[in-house]
């Protein structure tokens, strides 16, 4: 009898320490994850095998690609200090004016695709209708109307007043973007003296 | 002690207040635990690899500048240049248009492992060879045509990055004889 005792004894564990520690790690994470907010512009990247991982702050991110049948241009700066320092420089340029409100609403938005005459009726909106469709026709950035030009040129100098270091460019293009609409954009960095810069891709497998 | 709670003895009469009780203060944790651990996974998984990757890329100083004087001369046998297409592909040669170095005539390739790879890994290895100096190996000139989609220009890059090819530039500009070869690529 006394065996069976002591294996009936063995089987249980108790299980309340570990479930705590479960439940902290999990909070952390759940805490710590930031949620990742839908995409204004959706692409698909192309995949590479080279692994670099794109920086935290000081980055900004052209995002080419196809929205509705029609080329788009979406941008958008890390950092909400960073992003309310480039509105202002681009409201003394446009000769607008934005509320201290307007300004912390701009900050908390990832990217946008609005010329700077929508701007406004952009924050005002609200999150869930900045993402339907026909709302962000796209920055401007043709030879008559470059905003894009001027929003990569005050945010680089957002950067520096802000964190004072020179910003990042990451262009995240569509795969099936053609050439010259990269280019484009790659051009307009390296008018700026802007020669190194990032290409968001996604991962590929190993055998490629 | 978190342990199952069978009740197997609570068909019993007697002792039947007194042991449902006992068993409220104990509850299973197993599947709680299961659960908990399984989530911590999900959430560390998500956070560390939903990072996007990024490839680096440095394009040479674009001041008007430097028209004739600072051109520099290269030695032909070791530039391979790579003529992105539309439909993905590919033309590349060896050396110059008309005189190409051997086996590197003006010919179509595929993107990957069976197609410029190999090409490219050979010249990796024999140029140096070839220029007796080990400073002086592989110029890939890659040139994109307005046929050509930003996949075919990562995908050239990526193979630049596998086959560790030491120098190589993106050219926009296309020679008139060249422009013959992407004519008939792209036509």
């Amino acid at each position: 009898m006394a065996k069976v005792k002591m294996s009936k004894k063995s089987t249980s564990i108790d299980m309340t320490a570990m479930c705590d520690v479960a439940f902290l790690l999990l909070t952390f994470f759940i805490l710590t994850a930031t949620a990742k907010a839908p995409e204004p512009l959706p692409v698909d990247t192309p995949s590479s095998t080279v692994q670099t991982k794109l920086p935290d702050s000081d980055l900004a991110m052209i995002v080419v690609g196809k929205k509705e049948g029609k080329e788009k241009v979406f941008f958008g700066v890390k950092g909400r200090e960073v992003r309310k320092a480039a509105l202002e420089y681009m409201a003394q340029k446009y000769k607008m004016e934005f509320t201290d409100a307007e300004l912390e609403q701009f900050s908390l938005i990832d990217e946008f695709g609005v010329p700077m005459e929508g701007l406004k009726q952009l924050i005002a909106m609200k999150n869930s209708d900045r993402n339907r469709a026909g709302v962000q026709p796209g920055v401007p950035c043709d030879s008559i109307n470059n905003q894009l030009n001027d929003w990569i040129l005050y945010s680089r100098k957002a950067n520096i007043d802000v964190n004072q270091k020179e910003l990042q460019f990451a262009i995240k293009g569509d795969a099936k973007e053609m050439y010259p609409e990269i280019k484009k954009i790659m051009d307009m960095l390296q008018d700026q003296k802007i020669n190194n810069f990032n290409l968001v891709t996604g991962l590929r497998g190993k055998n490629y | 002690m978190a342990e199952l709670n069978t009740g197997d003895s609570g068909g019993k009469g007697k002792g039947g207040k007194v042991r449902s009780k006992k068993s409220g203060a104990k509850v299973d944790l197993t599947a709680m635990v299961d659960l908990a651990f399984l989530l911590i996974t999900f959430f560390m998984l998500t956070t560390t690899l939903s990072k996007p990757q990024s490839m680096d890329l440095g394009l040479p100083d674009k001041s008007k500048d430097d028209t004739d004087s600072t051109k520099i001369n290269v030695d032909q046998r070791r530039t391979v240049t790579i003529i992105l297409g539309k439909d993905n592909k590919i033309k590349w040669f060896h050396g110059l248009l008309d005189s190409p170095e051997p086996n590197g005539a003006p010919q179509s390739s595929t993107y990957g492992k069976e197609g410029i790879r190999k090409e490219l890994l050979k010249r990796v290895v024999s140029v140096p060879q070839v220029t007796g100096d080990k400073e002086k190996g592989l110029i890939v000139i890659i040139k994109p045509t307005k046929k050509a989609t930003y996949r075919n220009l990562v995908d050239i890059l990526d193979e630049m990055a596998i086959c560790k090819v030491p120098t190589y530039a993106i050219v926009n500009d296309i020679p008139p004889a060249e422009q013959k070869l992407v004519d008939e690529m792209n036509k």
